[in-house]
């Protein structure tokens, strides 16, 4: 689905090398996750694959099912089927919810060559997947994320990842500024768009919400790269122990 | 002193090209009082400090320049939807046969030039005074200009809840017109009225309303200006408020080579309540865009609110420039002023100028007042991406969520969404443009 190859990228304006050659795969219908300390270049990577401003590629590839995605403007990808969920997710005022969604939705079949989904049934689509995550009728009409808690822009995040129905999703942080019921109802919502078809790279600090999510690949990152591949247990052995002993390990 | 002259010259050459209107003995009163405030004054100059944003030549020198008629037949009539009584003037000479017959339920409505044969006592009662008294603390020559020799408008008078809105619709069919409108508008107490207006009027369009808003009265303005390019337009609202009564008006912007849009409202009587909004749109790729508002809100009575929300998109060159002030004269406690002026540069060619003022003669009120200049928020534009949203669409959308404070003013929902719809369609066509 993912294939990252030697990707190095650094600061447009400034001569800071970020990434140093980052090597990742990810299959359709599986879960990778990347764990690292502050600064070793997880959320640089995020951005990167989804086309924000201010970085360079100086070295290396991303594919999305073959495709070049460092080619492609940040709207392309998303129509080829890239997703971010943000970190921080950015409040829009005076763009209501619902008008975001069916843009988002209407601009990515129109970039597929699809025709526009009807009014009718985008409004029954929109409740439906809403209403799993608990976003109410006034959370939809509200503008973008303006005045949302933590916890309600992390499900509107989790909600237009579920009516855009991406094929890679990345989760970047999504467990910042969460309590534990928040972070059950995101991962329940996550959960239930894992398939067959569709990768997921989820990008923490903390082993919780793999708790939630349950990965089949571990990463960890260290400055810039990819220095360690595991399985699940990695993640429990970085809770239990810090990266310390990975990174002394690696070095 | 040579400005001085240079500024007698002009009236007096200005003048002599215009011819005044005939009427009864207090309209010619009226008019010649007009043309004495006028000699007084002067015609502007660049040299003024009220002009010192904005060229007034074009609009001074003797004739019209020419104006390019646009074409808008690809486009639905503003409120054409809206059920309205329609009064249409054609380069500033109102036409019957074009219009619907002037019979509202709750509203008398008069021809200027009828009303100034005859002896009606509100039209008698405002004509030229409301823009007499808007003349200080600070002059506007145009306007008196427009009082000594206008040459059509309409009197309205709202008696009760007017039934329908009253549409002012303004046609440019000759490329060198040059109209002078002056209307007058008396809400008596407890009565509403709607007044819209759309169209850009003339090559030149130098046009007055006064408006009286009695105790306990409701006056909703609305209006577009055309998008004829090459346009240009001066126009004064005068409005006195009583005491309960509420005031609102919207002007929508596109296009147009200068607009000078200058409203001067007083707030008379306690409790009374004006808001004042304005989106303008400008791109100098398809010709010289000046956009100018000033406003001048004088609080004379104690807990009134007023309220200013202006908005422009300015790219390609395209000048913006803001002059709000809100006056608090002593004894109007418990004032609530706001004031805020909002620009968004496309591009680094455009320009916003700003002149926020607050005069306040009052110890306890509370009045507020905010300037910004911006670029498109690049966060939100790749938020936006992200999801799939091209550059263009995505930078419309948020052009649209910036000036619908502004729109947010207009009390009736139907009009607003007319006036969303209006700008979501001219954008889309430009994208495709």
């Amino acid at each position: 689905m993912l294939t990252i190859k030697n990707l190095h990228v650094k600061l447009e304006d400034e001569d800071k090398q970020i990434l140093k050659g980052v090597d990742l795969t990810v299959e359709a219908g599986r879960v990778h996750a990347i764990m690292g300390p502050n600064g070793s270049g997880k959320s640089t990577l995020s951005y990167v694959l989804s086309g924000r401003d201010g970085y360079e590629v100086t070295d290396g590839t991303a594919l999305l099912e073959g495709e070049d995605l460092l080619a492609m403007e940040p709207e392309e990808r998303a129509a080829a089927g890239l997703f971010l969920a943000f970190q921080y997710p950015v409040e829009i005022p005076g763009v209501g919810n619902m008008t975001f969604l069916r843009t988002a939705l209407n601009a990515q079949r129109k970039l597929r060559g699809e025709d526009e989904i009807s009014a009718g049934d985008f409004l029954k689509l929109v409740r439906e997947k809403a209403k799993t995550l608990k976003i109410d009728a006034e959370m939809l009409k509200r503008p973008v994320n303006v005045g949302f808690s933590g916890g309600e822009k992390k499900r509107n995040e989790i909600l237009q990842m579920a009516m855009l129905e991406p094929k890679m999703c990345i989760l970047d942080e999504t467990d910042s500024g969460l309590d534990v019921d928040a972070m059950k109802l995101v991962s329940d919502g996550v959960n239930a768009l894992r398939d067959s078809g569709r990768g997921f790279l989820v990008i923490t600090h903390y082993q919780r919400l793999l708790d939630h999510i349950k990965p089949d690949v571990v990463h960890i990152m260290a400055d810039g790269r990819i220095v360690k591949t595991g399985g699940p247990e990695l993640a429990l052995e970085v809770e239990k122990n810090g990266y310390a002993d990975i990174l002394a390990e690696v070095a | 002193m040579a400005v001085v002259q240079t500024k007698q010259d002009l009236v007096e050459s200005r003048i002599a090209a215009l011819a005044m209107p005939e009427g009864k003995a207090w309209a010619k009163v009226a008019r010649q009082d007009a043309l004495a405030r006028l000699r007084a004054m002067g015609l502007p100059h660049r040299r003024d400090e009220y002009w010192k944003y904005t060229d007034p030549t074009s609009l001074t020198q003797l004739a019209a320049s020419r104006a390019a008629l646009h074409d808008d037949s690809d486009e639905t009539p503003v409120f054409a939807a809206i059920d309205r009584l329609r009064l249409v003037f054609v380069d500033g000479v109102f036409d019957p046969a074009q219009s619907d017959d002037p019979a509202l339920a709750g509203v008398e409505i008069m021809r200027l030039t009828d009303a100034m044969a005859m002896d009606l006592h509100w039209a008698r009662d405002y004509f030229g005074k409301l823009e007499a008294q808007g003349q200080s603390p600070v002059a506007r020559p145009l306007a008196a200009l427009n009082t000594a020799f206008a040459t059509d408008g309409v009197v309205i008078r709202a008696i009760g809840v007017a039934e329908k809105p009253v549409s002012l619709i303004y046609l440019h069919r000759d490329p060198s017109s040059d109209a002078i409108l002056h209307h007058v508008v008396r809400v008596e107490s407890g009565a509403s009225l709607t007044l819209l207006e759309n169209g850009p009027a003339a090559a030149r369009f130098n046009k007055v309303m006064e408006v009286s808003v009695a105790d306990d009265g409701v006056f909703d303005h609305v209006r577009t200006q055309g998008r004829d390019h090459e346009r240009r337009a001066v126009t004064h609202v005068f409005a006195r408020l009583g005491a309960r009564s509420q005031y609102k008006s919207f002007t929508l912007t596109a296009n147009g080579v200068l607009t000078r849009n200058e409203h001067v409202i007083t707030l008379t009587g306690g409790d009374a309540s004006a808001h004042v909004a304005g989106a303008a749109l400008g791109d100098g790729a398809s010709g010289a865009f000046h956009h100018d508002d000033t406003v001048f809100i004088t609080h004379d009575a104690e807990r009134c609110e007023s309220r200013q929300v202006f908005k422009k998109v300015l790219r390609n060159s395209a000048v913006g420039v803001f002059q709000g002030k809100i006056l608090v004269k002593p004894g109007a406690q418990k004032t609530d002023g706001y004031q805020i002026s909002q620009s968004l540069l496309l591009d680094d060619d455009s320009v916003f100028l700003a002149k926020p003022e607050l005069e306040i003669y009052a110890d306890d009120v509370s009045c507020s007042h905010g300037s910004t200049t911006g670029a498109i928020d690049e966060t939100a534009l790749f938020y936006l991406r992200a999801r799939g949203v091209p550059r263009d669409v995505a930078t419309d959308l948020l052009v649209l969520a910036f000036i619908d404070e502004a729109i947010a003013e207009i009390a009736d929902a139907r009009l607003a969404e007319d006036i969303r719809h209006r700008l979501e369609l001219w954008l889309g066509r430009r994208r495709q443009g």
